[in-house]
């Protein structure tokens, strides 16, 4: 049995519904909420702004901090809130996924602080996580060089797809675990690479058409926030 | 198409702003063969400069702007001031008018206190203030409330030569201290009339889009009178 | 942190009988209610007070009793002040603040006899359903008790169960039934918190004018008969209270109460009328 038709009838290569919007925590200098299908996460930023302790400060460039949290309600079985190793890995990809793009030179002995929060999970969290904070920094007037789009990849026995949800995470062919999930986040302008993760089994030639069905999500997702922050008023 | 003229586009970080045939002026930058923008904001072309306008964001200090300040600390050298941006400012003791011994420093200016000061130097990582000016505009505040807003949006609360300010001026009978860094200083009377000047400002702040703000803010400041 | 010279002047305008924008001393900011913020939650609600922002999820499971009370549920309340809401709010140990709000808000729902514990028991000393009630702020401009509390309310009333099969003894999460939580509505506790500032009271503060005031009074109330009683209190703050003042914030919470309460009631009906509007397709 291939995965021919996908669970929730998408074609391979289309997203889920999508929205955002920019300016939803009055408090911070930049925000955003992106909703990719069931998953929506909002991001804040506080910054840039003076680095405390001193001696945490750079003279050379200023400090990307990302925090990336999942609310205990945002998934089935509750979890405890606080920080896990999870959620603690996630920020650090995810701030080496911004941290390309943020132009940190210009302000050097700064911090810049991105509070990632989930409010509802079905997959793709830290790549929604990415595009709410991408719009989070171009709001909070952080020079950027490029935008940034994030994505998750699957592949569901043999069959490539966009945006998997957690039905799909979770796919099976003769009992046995049959998906591979690879997170990737692409720059909007030179198409360069900043977050690859995967887990599972992917057969090395098919790493190219799974980079390029990235490609082509992220292009789709740009718009979305490119859109969005237009918007702003 | 007409409306172009008038709506100016918002662009955003990594948009292509222009070609390589213009120079590449505030927040903007050279990619490839194109001029792209690095900050959310509205595009500014003059004959061969092109620049970006930034919308959002904390303040950057200038040379010369007249900011609001808060002290957060004193050394012997002079006073640590938060100006909103992203360095610690300082004011150097001799930047302060007259004479004052490291024992009074406290009774000048203390912890809490907010200052209508000005940037005499910015550096790299550092922004030095001054209190020093001929006609003593610079000073310590006493009295008033503190309206904070977008630092982008500070020109429109000021207005054409000042016009915005002066209305609210008038309408409110209150003095209005405006500060380049998004610190609005309103003293009057009675704290209803700054009351009254925050509201205004406000307004102003949510509604520097729309066309004919001036007519608008007359209405608001009509309604405001009415209800009264 | 609301500036000195700001304080000031909030302090001379309150202590004028006034507010800091121009609200009566009474009055509640608008409020926003949108349901389902998270749709892997049994009940989930945002609530708007002004720019004052919280999110509350309610979450299910199931676990053995307290040995004290074999034949009940359990309910857990939690309030995070996300550093997203503020710049004032940190990350690390639950901050005091924090954790008084949640404790201020359970008792009022577990002393006013709103949610039937014994109705939670699966099996007696064994197995009992557990309500987690968890509260995050996204954005702070003062009054996060009655904030969290409202849409803790909000949140219950709408919640449905998740799937349990008995033999197995497993939730199937993310799929619901129709059963709604086993709550005695007219014993619903409204929480409303009163502050002092010089002589003068007042409710709903924005976090400039919660930063001038001297202390709070938080009053739960709810109606089960004809007589309002009082499930929780607490003072709050270094002010002190005379007789008098707690007799009047008494008795304008009765009718802050009958507000606030109509306020649900509107909301939770037009939950439910949509909620069978998408049933019927």
């Amino acid at each position: 049995m291939a995965y021919t038709k996908r669970f929730d009838g998408r074609k391979t290569d289309e997203l889920r519904e999508t929205s955002a919007k920019v300016g939803v925590v009055p408090n911070a200098d930049g925000s955003a909420i992106f909703q990719q299908g069931d998953t929506i996460a909002i991001a804040a930023v506080y910054g840039p702004k003076i680095l405390h302790p001193k001696n945490q400060q750079n003279p050379e460039k200023g400090v990307l901090r990302v925090h990336y949290n999942m609310l205990s309600f945002s998934v089935g079985e509750r979890i405890k809130p606080g920080v896990s190793r999870r959620s603690q890995e996630i920020s650090k990809v995810t701030e080496w996924a911004l941290a390309p793009v943020v132009m940190l030179e210009e302000l050097p002995g700064t911090v810049i602080d991105v509070h990632i929060n989930i409010l509802q999970a079905n997959a793709g969290t830290r790549c929604a996580g990415i595009n709410a904070a991408a719009m989070a920094l171009a709001h909070a007037g952080v020079p950027m060089k490029e935008m940034i789009s994030a994505v998750a990849i699957g592949q569901m026995g043999t069959t490539i797809v966009s945006d998997v949800t957690k039905e799909e995470e979770d796919y099976e062919e003769d009992g046995e675990k049959a998906a591979t999930d690879i997170p990737i986040a692409m720059l909007s302008n030179s198409e360069k690479i900043t977050l690859l993760q995967l887990d599972g089994q992917l057969p090395v030639k098919k790493m190219k058409e799974v980079l390029e069905a990235g490609r082509d999500a992220c292009k789709k997702l740009h718009e979305i926030q490119k859109n969005a922050l237009k918007e702003y008023k | 198409m007409t409306e172009k003229k008038e709506k100016r586009e918002i662009v955003i970080p990594g948009e292509i702003i222009a070609s390589e045939e213009f120079l590449p002026g505030d927040w903007t930058m050279k990619q490839g063969k194109n001029i792209i923008s690095t900050r959310l904001g509205i595009v500014e072309k003059s004959d061969k400069l092109v620049k970006v306008i930034p919308l959002s964001g904390v303040y950057i200090p200038r040379y010369g702007n007249v900011v609001i300040g808060e002290v957060k600390d004193i050394t012997t050298a002079g006073w640590v001031v938060d100006v909103k941006g992203p360095y610690q400012a300082f004011l150097p003791l001799r930047e302060c008018p007259g004479f004052v011994e490291v024992s009074e420093m406290e009774n000048v200016y203390g912890i809490g206190d907010l200052l209508v000061t000005k940037i005499f130097n910015v550096g790299r990582t550092s922004v030095d203030l001054t209190m020093k000016s001929r006609d003593r505009s610079l000073n310590k505040i006493r009295e008033g409330t503190i309206v904070t807003v977008n630092p982008h949006r500070v020109p429109r609360v000021i207005g054409k030569e000042g016009s915005m300010i002066t209305l609210i001026k008038n309408a409110t009978k209150t003095n209005i201290t405006v500060g380049q860094n998004g610190l609005i200083w309103v003293s009057g009377e009675k704290v209803e009339s700054e009351l009254a000047a925050k509201k205004i400002i406000e307004f102003i702040v949510e509604n520097t889009t729309a066309d004919g703000l001036t007519e608008k803010v007359e209405k608001f400041i009509k309604d405001l009178e009415d209800k009264k | 942190m609301t500036y000195k010279i700001t304080k000031k002047s909030a302090l001379k305008i309150l202590a004028a009988g006034k507010r800091f924008d121009s609200r009566g001393m009474f009055e509640n900011r608008n409020i926003e209610v949108k349901f389902g913020v998270s749709n892997k939650a049994e009940g989930s609600v945002m609530v708007k007070m002004g720019n004052t922002q919280v999110a509350c999820g309610i979450k299910m499971g199931v676990s053995t009793p307290y040995t004290d009370h074999e034949n009940e549920g359990t309910m857990m309340t939690s309030m995070e002040l996300l550093p997203l809401a503020s710049p004032n709010f940190e990350y690390g140990q639950p901050s005091i603040e924090s954790v008084e709000s949640a404790r201020i808000i359970d008792r009022g729902i577990r002393e006013s006899g709103f949610i039937d514990f014994k109705k939670l028991c699966i099996k007696e000393g064994e197995k009992v359903w557990s309500i987690f009630v968890d509260i995050a702020v996204i954005n702070d401009d003062g009054n996060l008790i009655d904030a969290g509390s409202l849409a803790a309310l909000l949140a219950l009333l709408t919640a449905r169960k998740p799937v349990y099969d008995e033999k197995t003894e497993k939730i199937s999460f993310g799929e619901f039934t129709d059963d709604a939580l086993p709550l005695n509505k007219d014993k619903m506790p409204v929480t409303m918190t009163f502050f002092k500032v010089d002589d003068h009271m007042l409710v709903d503060p924005t976090r400039e004018e919660e930063d001038v005031c001297d202390g709070r009074l938080t009053v739960e109330i709810s109606k089960p008969g004809k007589e309002e009683i009082i499930n929780a209190m607490q003072k709050g703050g270094e002010a002190t209270f005379s007789v008098e003042e707690v007799e009047n914030i008494v008795n304008e919470g009765t009718k802050i109460f009958k507000k606030l309460n109509s306020l649900i009631e509107t909301e939770v009906e037009k939950f439910e009328k949509e909620g069978k509007k998408k049933s019927k397709k």
